[in-house]
C-alpha cells in the first residue's frame, strides 16, 4: 500500500472541500435567492466540469496554467513556479472539477426552505449573510453534509484531472488513483486490489455517513 | 402616514394602485386574486415594484426614481400571514428574538419578557414551533412581529387557518399589542368579522384601489 499517496489523497481532498464550501455556499445562495437571467448561465457554468469529461478539463488547465499564456507566466511570476505538475495545481484543478458537487446539493437544500421562512428572516432584518449562516444552513444541514462528503470522495476518486495537470510524481501529484492505474499498469492485480479497496471502503463509509444522516426513518403516511 | 403609489407586475397580474393608509386599523378587502397580499408584499419591501413611490411618515422607502428600495428589515414594517412561518430550528424565544440584534444584551431581555408576556407566551417560550398549537404559533409570530416596533405591521388573513375561537384571541392580542405598541395595522381579510375590528376599509379589485384614501369607507364597528 502507498500511504504516501494515500496521505496525499486526503491533503487533497481535504484541502479542495474547505475550499469548495467556501465558494460553494455563497454561490448557491446567491443562485437560489438571487434575481436575474444571468443566474442561469451561473448555475450552468457551475454544473459544466460535471458533463466535461475530465481529461478535456485537465488539457485546458494544463494549457491556462502553463508557461505558454500570459496567465500561466503570471502564476510563475507570482508564486515563482508553475502550477502545473504541482500539488496547488492539482487543489486548482480538483476545486474546479469538483465544483458541481458541492453547489448542486446545496441548491437543491437551500431552494427546499420554505420562501415563507426567508421572507420572514429578511422582515426581520436578516441581511444576506445572516439568512444564510441562520436560517438556509441550519434548515439545509443534511445538504451541507452531502456536499462535503460528495466534494471529499470525488476529489479522492479523481483520476483524469490529476493525470492530466499533475502528472505521477510521488509526495507532490501520485494520488491513490494514480497508485491504483500504476499498479494495474505494472500487472501487480494484488496491489491494485488492495488500493481499490481502500477506495471502496472510503467511498462506502462515506455514503453510508450521508445515508444515516440524511434518510428519514420510516415512511410518512400520507394525507387522504 | 403610509402613502404608496405602485405600478407592478407579477406574472399575468398588473397591480396599478395608488392610496395612503392614516387610520390606525385599515382592512383591505377585496375578492381572492385581487391583488391584495401582493399589495402588502410590495408595501413590506417583500417584492420590488416596476414603478413605485412608497412614503412612511415623510420617509421614502421606496423610489423607483431615484432606484431606491429599502430592504424589508430596514422600513419599520412587519408583516405576519396566515402561516405563522416559525423557525423550525429555534425556540419561540429565539423566533422572536431573531429581530432583535440591535440592542444591547439587557434592554433586549426587557423587551423580549415585556412582549411575551404581552401574547402571554411565556409558558412555552422554550418550545420548538413543532411543539405549538396553533394558536400559541400565532401568538409567537406575533410577537416576533411587533417586538422591534414597526411603525406600520401588514396582516395578510392572521387568522385564516385558526378555528374561530382561537382566531378572535389572536385578534384581540393583535389589537391590544397594536394599541400598546401604537403601531398602525393593516390587515388582509376575507372574514366579516376580523374586518370589524378596523376603522377604515379599503377595497381592491383587479389589481386597483377602488376606494383610496380621499374616499375610505367608515366600517360599522
Amino acid at each position: 500500500m502507498d500511504w504516501q499517496a494515500f496521505a496525499l489523497s486526503l491533503r487533497l481532498a481535504a484541502v479542495t472541500t474547505a475550499i469548495l464550501l467556501a465558494i460553494a455556499v455563497p454561490l448557491a445562495a446567491l443562485i437560489v435567492l438571487g434575481r436575474g437571467r444571468w443566474l442561469a448561465a451561473v448555475e450552468a457554468l457551475a454544473t459544466l466540469p460535471m458533463v466535461l469529461p475530465p481529461t478535456v478539463l485537465g488539457f485546458f488547465l494544463l494549457v491556462l496554467l502553463g508557461p505558454r499564456t500570459a496567465f500561466g507566466r503570471g502564476i510563475v511570476a507570482l508564486l515563482g513556479h508553475p502550477l502545473a505538475f504541482s500539488f496547488d495545481g492539482l487543489v486548482v484543478g480538483s476545486v474546479i472539477y469538483s465544483l458541481p458537487f458541492a453547489v448542486q446539493p446545496l441548491v437543491a437544500g437551500f431552494a427546499s426552505v420554505d420562501t415563507a421562512l426567508v421572507d420572514a428572516a429578511r422582515l426581520l432584518g436578516a441581511g444576506p449573510v445572516r439568512l444564510v449562516s441562520t436560517i438556509l444552513i441550519p434548515l439545509a444541514r443534511r445538504s451541507l453534509l452531502a456536499a462535503v462528503v460528495m466534494s471529499f470522495l470525488h476529489t479522492i476518486g479523481e483520476f483524469g484531472v490529476v493525470l492530466m495537470l499533475g502528472g505521477d510524481i510521488p509526495g507532490a501529484t501520485r494520488t491513490l488513483s494514480i497508485v491504483l492505474y500504476d499498479q494495474v499498469e505494472g500487472f501487480n492485480y494484488a496491489a491494485a486490489g488492495h488500493t481499490a479497496l481502500l477506495l471502496l471502503g472510503l467511498s462506502i463509509f462515506a455514503l453510508a455517513l450521508i445515508y444515516s444522516r440524511t434518510r428519514s426513518h420510516g415512511v410518512a403516511p400520507r394525507d387522504a | 402616514m403610509l402613502s404608496f403609489s405602485l405600478n407592478a407586475h407579477r406574472g399575468a397580474f398588473h397591480l396599478q394602485v395608488e392610496g395612503a393608509f392614516a387610520a390606525d386599523w385599515t382592512v383591505v378587502f377585496g375578492p381572492s386574486g385581487a391583488g391584495k397580499s401582493t399589495l402588502l408584499r410590495l408595501l413590506a419591501g417583500l417584492d420590488n415594484p416596476r414603478h413605485a413611490s412608497i412614503v412612511l411618515d415623510g420617509r421614502a422607502l421606496t423610489d423607483s426614481a431615484a432606484r431606491l428600495c429599502l430592504p424589508p428589515g430596514h422600513r419599520q414594517t412587519s408583516l405576519v400571514s396566515q402561516q405563522p412561518a416559525l423557525f423550525p430550528h429555534l425556540t419561540a424565544l429565539a423566533n422572536v428574538a431573531y429581530g432583535l440584534r440591535s440592542l444591547d444584551r439587557a434592554a433586549r431581555a426587557r423587551r423580549l419578557d415585556e412582549v411575551l408576556q404581552l401574547v402571554g407566551a411565556t409558558g412555552f417560550a422554550g418550545r420548538r414551533p413543532q411543539e405549538l398549537s396553533g394558536g400559541q404559533a400565532q401568538r409567537v409570530a406575533l410577537a416576533r412581529a411587533l417586538v422591534a416596533q414597526p411603525r406600520v405591521l401588514f396582516a395578510d388573513e392572521p387568522t385564516g387557518s385558526l378555528d374561530t375561537l382561537t382566531g378572535e384571541m389572536v385578534m384581540d392580542l393583535l389589537v391590544g399589542m397594536a394599541r400598546e405598541e401604537g403601531t398602525t395595522v393593516v390587515l388582509v381579510t376575507h372574514d366579516a368579522r376580523v374586518a370589524a375590528y378596523a376603522e377604515r376599509e379599503v377595497m381592491v379589485r383587479d389589481g386597483r384601489v377602488l376606494n383610496p384614501a380621499s374616499s375610505q369607507v367608515e366600517v360599522a364597528q
